[in-house]
């Protein structure tokens, strides 16, 4: 059995060294497009805040890691699949015939159609190679303006900070964090960024980048022009799926899979970043693109891939957590409320603390959080068991932040109950 | 077979010895802030619940460590944290659906339960049966693990 | 090491917060807590001080040991001139508060002056700030604490607070902390109501360092297996709690009771730790819901209890009908045997309004017992109670005398200044069961003699926990001695006494005492402490606090002839049981105890005392 994994972040690593488990005799090929071992984006940030090296970012330790579990790594770029003959074809043109297939592409970021992208001082934020150049452009004292203040814009704030980067932020949005924070946490993010030092414009778009040989403009919609040194552009990512073009291959807003990871053709899955999976909470398919999902993605197919698709994957619960210079925001499930649902808050803006908490009757559905970094995970145990909160729910709409009795009491209670 | 950290609820009084052992082997220094075992007490101090990581199979945090920072002691079966390795992301701490691995704003890096090498300190601490180090077939690590299994309510597809 | 080495001197006149590094010299020779803390406040204030009066100050004070791995680590105390007595006070709690200060960082805060508003103290580690308090003004000790953590939005914060007790100036008002554990006695609360300080709130993440942890680790868990394996700290406490007491003291026929005109009281067994673990029938429930431990503590003697949700008390009052700080035993006496009241869910009520607003159920039982005694001699009418007819054994009455001090309505105003102003004012204040202004507790010194001189020597006015001969006299530890016997008592007293002020100080319980000597307390200061902490040191430790006490008392204006009792106690002989005939022989061992402390035969340390002590 020759399992082919098209991509080497931590999905196809999770899948590959998954696979490896279950299914002792087979042959594992991970083709990785990244110059280096394979790297995590999480850890990127601490590598721009120095707090850890190049090496630190990689997703296994050991140099010998992948030789020693038996897994092949190829460096190159899936350009085609051809599902009918069951093999990609490389940038370089080498064909790889496969038995089963994962597609773990990941994602790449969305570049903003305006001009002066292409200056040289214009950069993203997403691969290594991205992170080393920004360390140079980033000197003490120089002036940048972040395009973006979603999920990874704010996890690099910190990084310009450390390095007393005069800071501009600019989002789109309505808050900060859109996707992830509602309006009070995503508030009291921007005004902790702003006691930091940090000049948040939210509600506005970058019309233009206009470049000087002294300095970057950024001409804001509204009017305003942000002068720069360097301008980082963090405006969100989409599933990286070009190479799929002419194939027979479903695709939404991303590779779209069934409660088995697995794809429209069969023996080709899709996981992490670039798949468009069953979500926990809505029933409905989601691209999450977080980590959480891109691991539990890559072991579900793996599992399936190894066992014939007997092993049914009942969604999974999107989640985040971010760090903004110190100030823990998390998002789980369904943060927004459902319909016909309760919900619980605790809003402390002199603390910048928050919490909300949304339920389907007695059921924790989704939670947010704003200045709290303890025992979150229990969010996520109360919602996906789905336990029945009982009198813990009113205990919960009185006192928010008693999450860790109640989470503890309602088991306790179901202990007692047998 | 490993031996297995196991808490029993009824026998509990909320004294918190363990959590001062435990943050002294952690920092050194007697400092229940820092402790990876947890008393949460509720009903007016009547129920106390002693809480640290099951070292569940499952290992939500291991898998789902972008850096490989936490791993397996092959003699205790513990997970373990590099302080070294963790950067900091904390993307375990919303994966482990127990709340048993936290982010020490003071390290940067995140903490659990390491059984101390095989030789808790926190059941040494405990003046009551409520905390001890057996063997994993004993019953009350059948019925902890029976609590722990309610509280994640997972499939074990992750597994 | 083991101190902090940092006192937050608060300014509440000024507003001001600022550090100080612990005076070190003296930590070497009062070690912490109640020692180091009256140090301060002896070389800082004038004992003549209106104990009210924004010149008195209010220490809140950690001991060394406190917040360590040493058994029962969780005590702290506040130390400032005592309304009730105009003596030095010094009220020490369990609980968890005083291991988060010492978390937090500090050995002590002092609190100065007055704030023209009210304020509470937000301590998180260094960072220490007055906050307004208008709002918390007029809540009660469970309202503030819930309010102030969930304004800090920190399930881990601590609070001590007043309710309204402090606030009105109830003469034995306390600092009430966690809810239900309290620095109860002698008006602490009243101080700090005074000053206009509501609370303190305390989140302590910086953890505390010992000079030998692992000597410390050995001797700790020596001590904890002693405790342990001791019938009273091992088992007993554990399992009845200090209500354990109840029918023992009866039995001895030392149980105080109708305002000390009987010595054993019929209805013991109705308020006991027997009868707070039995089934009621009305909801198929005990009162006694669980044992608790205070921070660090293997013994676990406090009560969790949950009144009968159909009794009068609490009926259609929600706000009363959870789990709880149960009954102590000298609350349990001091509400019920005391005032002849039996009624266990009553006293569980009782318990929880002195908890809830911050007053000592010792002294507040009784002084409604003196207040009966009133009211029977014809002393006092219905006019004065407000139309109550104050009787012996009337649940009624009592519960609503509690009430009514606790909100400081009507007759419960005058109640709340104690028994003693209560008794003078009314022109029988030989009805008033105290020492030096202070109601003595739950022994009867009749039936345990060492008990009389405890109460008369005891420097912040009567007190069962300045040297518990009981431990010697009924429970034969650390060896039995006769409790109608006056010989030997003077010199089990000072023992006890010295001892006592040690363990004061250190941070840990005084219960360990039951089974651990100064033999096993004094390695662990050692190994925490700087320097050599022998037994030795340890106790004249304890005998230097003591005389400072004294002196400090002296100055106030107290001579030896405050060291006496009730004439009650001294000539009318107890009615019944193993004591019956016998009065308090007080005369017998007040002598012998002055000349074993070194002090002249009016009560004064002489200077070869005082020189030998360092003072």
């Amino acid at each position: 059995m020759h399992y082919v994994i098209a991509g080497a972040g931590p999905a196809a690593i999770a899948a590959a060294e998954h696979l490896r488990e279950l299914d002792g005799d087979s042959e594992v090929t991970l083709i990785g497009a990244q110059a280096q071992p394979p790297y995590s984006r999480m850890a990127l940030p601490y590598f721009l805040t120095g707090k850890v090296s190049e090496e630190g970012t990689y997703l296994r330790r050991s140099e010998d890691h992948y030789e020693n579990h038996g897994l092949k790594l190829v460096h190159g770029e899936v350009t085609a699949v051809d599902p009918i003959s069951h093999a990609v074809t490389l940038i370089d043109g080498q064909k790889i015939n496969y038995d089963k297939l994962l597609l773990a592409t990941g994602a790449e970021p969305i570049i903003p159609p305006v001009s002066g992208m292409d200056d040289p001082r214009v950069q993203q934020c997403w691969h290594l190679e991205d992170a080393q150049r920004i360390i140079e452009l980033a000197k003490p004292g120089a002036r940048a303006v972040q395009v973006g203040a979603g999920f990874i814009g704010c996890i690099i704030l910190e990084s310009w900070v450390l390095r007393e980067v005069n800071l501009t932020v600019v989002e789109m949005g309505p808050r900060m964090v859109p996707r992830m924070l509602g309006e009070k946490a995503g508030g009291l993010l921007q005004s902790w960024c702003e006691s930091k030092g940090v000049t948040v414009h939210t509600n506005t778009q970058v019309k233009a980048i206009e470049s000087t040989p002294d300095e970057l403009q950024v001409v804001l919609e509204s009017g305003e022009i942000c002068p720069a040194d360097v301008v980082i552009v963090s405006t969100g990512v989409k599933p990286r799926l070009h190479y799929l073009e002419g194939c027979d291959i479903d695709v939404d807003l991303g590779i779209v899979v069934d409660a088995h990871m697995q794809t429209s053709q069969p023996d080709v899955y899709a996981a992490g970043d670039c798949a468009q999976g069953l979500d926990f909470s809505t029933g409905e398919t989601a691209v999450h693109a977080v980590q959480p999902t891109a691991t539990e993605h890559g072991r579900v197919a793996a599992a399936n891939m190894a066992g014939a698709n007997n092993l049914p994957y009942k969604g999974s619960l999107n989640m985040n957590i971010l760090d903004t210079l110190g100030l823990v925001t998390c998002s789980f499930g369904a943060w927004e409320g459902v319909a016909g649902g309760d919900s619980a808050e605790m809003y402390n803006p002199d603390n910048h603390q928050y919490v909300n908490l949304q339920f389907k009757d007695d059921v924790l559905v989704g939670a947010n959080s704003v200045g709290y970094h303890e025992h979150l995970g229990v969010l996520r145990g109360l919602i996906e068991t789905q336990i029945p909160l009982g009198e813990w729910k009113d205990r919960l709409k009185e006192n928010p932040i008693g999450l860790v009795d109640a989470y503890q009491g309602v088991n306790q209670a179901a202990l007692q109950n047998g | 077979m490993h031996k297995a950290l196991v808490m029993e609820v009824d026998a509990c009084t909320g004294c918190h010895q363990c959590e001062l052992m435990c943050s002294y082997g952690k920092v050194g220094a007697f400092n229940p802030a820092k402790s990876v075992m947890d008393i949460t007490q509720y009903d007016g101090g009547a129920i106390n619940v002693p809480s640290t990581c099951t070292q569940c199979q499952e290992a939500w945090c291991m898998v789902v460590c972008p850096v490989q920072a936490i791993t397996v002691n092959p003699s205790t079966g513990a997970k373990e944290v590099s302080a070294e390795v963790c950067v900091g992301c904390k993307v375990c701490t919303i994966a482990c659906p127990f709340g048993a691995i936290n982010y020490d704003p003071d390290s940067g890096v995140v903490t659990k339960c390491d059984l101390c090498g095989g030789e808790p300190m926190c059941v040494e601490a405990c003046p009551t049966t409520a905390l001890a180090y057996v063997a994993e077939d004993s019953t009350g690590y059948d019925k902890m693990l029976r609590s722990a299994t309610l509280a994640a309510g997972l499939d074990a597809p992750r597994a | 090491m083991s101190w902090t080495g940092n006192v937050l001197r608060v300014n509440l006149s000024a507003g001001t917060c600022a550090t100080e590094p612990t005076n070190m010299e003296w930590a070497h020779d009062y070690m912490g807590q109640r020692g180091l803390a009256t140090k301060y406040l002896v070389e800082e204030t004038d004992p003549k001080v209106d104990p009210l009066s924004p010149e008195n100050k209010m220490i809140f004070a950690t001991g060394p040991l406190t917040s360590t791995i040493a058994p029962t680590s969780g005590r702290w105390s506040v130390i400032c001139k005592g309304p009730l007595t105009g003596a030095i006070a010094c009220s020490n709690s369990g609980g968890f508060f005083g291991a988060e200060l010492k978390n937090a960082g500090w050995d002590m805060v002092i609190f100065e002056g007055k704030s023209a508003s009210p304020v509470y103290l937000d301590i998180t580690n260094d960072v220490a700030e007055l906050k307004d308090a208008s709002d918390l003004w007029g809540k009660s000790v469970w309202e503030t604490e819930t309010t102030l953590r969930d304004r800090r939005g920190d399930p881990d914060v601590r609070v001590a607070s007043i309710g309204l007790a402090g606030e009105n100036g109830v003469l034995y008002a306390g600092v009430v902390n966690d809810l239900d554990r309290a620095a109860g006695r002698s008006g602490v609360g009243a101080v700090m109501g005074s000053k206009n300080l509501k609370a303190v709130v305390v989140r302590g993440t910086v953890g505390v360092k010992v000079a030998d942890p692992m000597a410390l680790m050995k001797s700790s868990n020596a001590a904890k297996e002693i405790l342990a394996e001791h019938a009273v700290t091992g088992t007993g406490l554990p399992t009845h709690g200090t209500q354990v007491l109840m029918n023992i003291i009866n039995e001895v026929g030392a149980l105080p009771t109708r305002n000390c005109q009987d010595v054993q009281f019929d209805g013991a067994h109705d308020i006991s730790a027997e009868a707070m673990a039995e089934v009621r029938e009305s909801d198929g429930q005990a009162n006694l819901v669980s044992n608790h431990a205070c921070f660090g503590c293997p013994i676990s003697c406090a009560r969790r209890s949950k009144i009968d949700p159909t009794h009068f008390t609490v009926k259609d009052k929600p706000q009363y009908q959870h789990v709880s700080g149960g009954l102590e035993y000298e609350a349990a006496w001091a509400l019920g045997a005391a005032n002849g009241v039996n009624d266990l869910e009553a006293l569980t009520y009782a318990n929880f309004l002195c908890n809830e607003q911050g007053l000592d159920p010792i002294s507040l039982g009784s002084t409604i017992g003196a207040a009966i005694d009133l009211y029977a001699s014809g002393a006092i009418t219905e006019e004065d109670t407000g139309g109550v007819a104050l009787e012996f054994g009337n649940t009624e009455a009592f519960v609503s005398m509690v009430e009514a001090t606790a909100r400081g309505e009507g007759f419960g105003k005058e109640l709340g200044q104690g028994s003693k102003r209560l008794c003078e004012k009314y022109g029988r204040p030989e009805l008033s069961m105290t020492v030096k202004g202070q109601e003595f507790p739950a022994y009867d010194p009749r039936g345990i003699q060492g008990m009389g001189l405890t109460y008369a020597t005891s420097n912040r006015g009567a007190c069962h926990l300045r040297s518990y001969t009981v431990s010697s006299e009924v429970l034969g530890l650390p060896e039995k001695t006769d409790p109608l016997v006056t010989d030997g008592k003077a010199g089990l007293v000072k023992a006890f006494q010295d001892l006592t002020a040690g363990v004061d100080s250190s941070g840990t319980c005084i219960f360990t005492t039951f089974a651990l000597s100064g033999d096993d307390i004094a390695p662990m200061v050692d190994a925490s402490c700087e320097g050599d902490w022998s037994v030795e040191r340890f106790v004249e430790v304890g005998e230097r606090i003591w005389n400072m006490e004294r002196q400090y008392n002296i100055a106030a204006g107290f001579t030896g002839a405050d060291d006496t009792l009730p004439a009650r106690l001294l000539k009318d002989a107890a009615k019944t049981g193993p004591a019956k005939g016998h009065v308090n022989r007080l005369d017998e061992m007040l002598p012998e105890y002055y000349e074993l402390r070194g002090w002249d035969a009016s009560g004064v340390p002489t200077a070869e005392t005082l020189n030998r002590l360092g003072l």
